[in-house]
């Protein structure tokens, strides 16, 4: 039996250059806000002199973490600044911070209405399988074309592969506070609002954390991808030093990348300890 | 009118579980329905008054649907079909605005495994359901500490749940119920999770709270002796269905059936009982009198001793006919044979204690209630009738 072979790709294609025509306004309004947010977080990463900058993030890690964490942070922050990579690691840095912002804004709000209906959950669930698993060139394409190249599209993307976790663990926080207290909650006479707000998420919070740990972590590893559509960072030196064979500043630039997930993982792990203690 | 009325109440889980309700009223058991249907009744055809200031125990074993029969009065689950009457109102008709409202001022809960909320704390728990209605800070703080106080966590109010002991861990449970003042508070097996001896302690404190506030208070228990000890009615469950209501000593003296039989046999009912259930009305004379007509009436009602009493029913004393025709012999007055030291007990007293009593003395004892009045009396005939389960003797004659 020979049967034709489905156009799978010329349908997406197709449907493709129709959100581009028709929808470029609803475009150019998200490019023009993830832009206006990269930009908020560069202002001021890279416009805080170095020294000083280093001194606030070291103070922080220090307060959130434990102090070898803070010996950690001055060690490797210095050591960045040193190789010659800290505009460009600040740079890599707003935009992993705008990822993860974006993530946890669109992503908590999402896991919680999949903890609600079990329809939005059977319905989110295979689509956060694909933004997994597809691989994330195919979704650069598209990002391309609707946002042209640069630091947006590079935001779109890592926000697509970074998200799932928070809505993920998200929903699975609320799912797993115990039925005995939603009923006492309940038998109180709370609105589904305060239930939310007073019982569930506070519960929830712990595992909440771990979904946006991990979303800023996979943000992480999506910057040298992101490089490859324009954004600038660290990432486009390991990307630049891969097509010219140097391994040493691949090394250099691997390594400052290494040294902010290691910060970046520790603070986001240690604020919710923090916080109950 | 009672606080809380039940009609022809039902639940059934399953898909479509109105295609049990014909089968029901045809009389179908629980088994039978499962069998044929797949749908599992989870209460059948309940109805049950309660009065105001009343301690309503529903009992019965796991699995015969006294949880979930709690649970449909507030609505945690949704009733089948029945009615639940708050006051006269329907509580099944209520939209959920009203239903909240309903759950926020008239009918507070207890939980089983406690169901503290874990970050709060001890405080923040007992003021939760005055803080979803919106009272502020400091008003809601001030009801929240006398609740604890009235539990006696004081002192506690900022620590955690899970720095406290169960007892006190239900204490917080209790407070937090009561906070909103309710009109009915629903207790579903609050004090089960905890250690006997705790679990004797807090049921002396309920009954103590109740007492002084007068809550009407709905209690679900799988202890039979728990059930005695604080209700006052009696409601018992099987297969979802209400085998009998009635107070503690109905349900001991007079079962049902068969299975309300087996039941309460083992119950120690020495335990349970108490001098009122026992003891008969009392041959009396005022002092007034003198011995030839104290003589004549222990003739007359074939017994060897009178109480004295005065004419509001105080106990005076006791006189024996020995006495008294010694006393016609001599010429004495009545007031100078009576005997003023006479074994009395309270009416509440229980049998167990009064054994200890009647066995190292001759004379009846005599049931005497906190303002000095004669009640009745107990012989030890009476108290061993009742012992060995037999329902006329005494329980007949309740003053």
């Amino acid at each position: 039996m020979n049967l034709p072979k489905i156009p799978l790709g010329s349908w997406i294609e197709t449907a493709e250059d129709w959100l581009t025509a028709n929808f470029a306004p609803l475009f150019n309004f998200i490019k023009f806000i993830i832009g206006q947010i990269v930009g908020g977080f560069e202002m001021v990463l890279r416009g805080t002199p170095t020294l000083l900058l280093i001194a606030i993030l070291v103070a922080l890690t220090w307060y959130i973490a434990k102090w070898r964490m803070g010996v950690f942070a001055l060690i490797g922050l210095l050591l960045i600044d040193n190789l010659g990579y800290w505009d460009h690691a600040m740079q890599t840095l707003a935009l992993v911070l705008t990822a993860a912002v974006l993530s946890v804004v669109i992503g908590v709000p999402v896991g919680i209405l999949c903890a609600r209906k079990n329809t939005v959950q059977n319905i989110i669930t295979p689509v956060l399988d694909f933004m997994q698993t597809m691989p994330a060139f195919v979704y650069l394409l598209p990002a391309i074309s609707f946002f042209s190249l640069g630091v947006v599209p590079g935001v779109i993307a890592s926000v697509i592969f970074a998200i799932p976790p928070t809505i993920r663990l998200t929903n699975l926080g609320i799912r797993q506070v115990p039925d005995e207290l939603v009923e006492a909650a309940d038998a109180f006479g709370s609105t589904p609002g305060q239930k939310l707000f007073k019982l569930q998420l506070p519960i929830a919070m712990p595992t909440i954390m771990a979904g946006i740990n991990q979303t800023i972590m996979l943000s992480l590893s999506m910057v040298v991808i992101a490089s490859m559509i324009g954004a600038q960072g660290v990432g486009a030196d390991v990307f630049r030093a891969v097509t010219q064979t140097k391994t040493g500043v691949g090394f250099e630039a691997g390594l400052a990348i290494v040294i902010m997930a290691i910060l970046l993982d520790r603070i986001s792990q240690n604020v919710i300890k923090r916080k109950k203690k | 009118m009672p606080i809380v009325e039940v009609k022809q109440l039902i639940k059934v889980f399953g898909s479509d579980p109105k295609r049990a309700l014909p089968l029901l009223k045809e009389g179908w058991t629980k088994e039978k329905i499962h069998k044929e249907t797949k749908l599992t009744v989870g209460v059948n055809q309940a109805s049950f008054s309660i009065e105001e200031g009343q301690i309503f125990v529903i009992m019965g074993l796991s699995g015969s649907g006294k949880s979930t029969l709690v649970r449909l009065l507030n609505r945690l689950i949704e009733p089948t079909s029945g009615q639940v009457l708050f006051n006269g109102t329907d509580v099944l008709k209520m939209n959920a605005e009203q239903l909240r409202k309903f759950r926020r001022k008239n009918m507070g809960m207890v939980f089983q495994k406690f169901a503290l909320f874990p970050h709060r704390t001890v405080l923040q728990n007992a003021e939760y359901g005055l803080e979803v209605q919106g009272i502020e800070k400091t008003k809601r703080r001030e009801m929240a500490m006398e609740s604890l106080e009235l539990v006696g966590l004081k002192g506690w109010e900022n620590s955690y749940p899970d720095q406290l002991s169960g007892g006190m861990q239900q204490r917080v449970g209790l407070a937090r119920g009561l906070a909103n003042d309710p009109d009915v508070l629903l207790m579903d097996e609050a004090f089960s999770a905890l250690d006997p001896l705790i679990r004797k302690d807090m049921q002396d404190e309920l009954l103590e709270l109740q007492s002084k506030m007068k809550k009407t208070i709905v209690f679900i228990t799988h202890d039979l002796d728990e059930a005695l000890r604080i209700g006052d009615q009696i409601a018992l469950m099987k297969d979802g269905s209400i085998v009998q209501i009635g107070s503690p000593e109905e349900i001991l003296m007079q079962p049902a059936n068969k299975y309300v039989e087996r039941f309460v046999e083992d119950v120690d009912l020495s335990k349970v009982l108490t001098a009122s259930h026992v003891m008969r009305k009392p041959e009396t004379i005022t002092a007034e009198r003198g011995p030839r007509v104290a003589l004549q009436l222990m003739r007359e009602r074939g017994v060897s001793s009178l109480y004295v009493v005065d004419k509001g029913m105080k106990l005076i004393g006791v006189i024996t006919a020995e006495d008294a025709s010694n006393a016609i012999k001599e010429g004495l007055q009545l007031e100078s044979i009576i005997q003023r030291e006479l074994p009395s007990v309270a009416p509440d007293t229980l049998l167990n204690e009064l054994f200890e009593l009647m066995g190292s003395i001759k004379l009846p004892v005599a049931v005497v209630d906190s303002a000095g009045r004669l009640k009745g009396i107990v012989i030890k005939g009476a108290v061993l009738a009742a012992l060995a389960g037999n329902a006329d003797l005494g329980a007949g004659e309740q003053a």
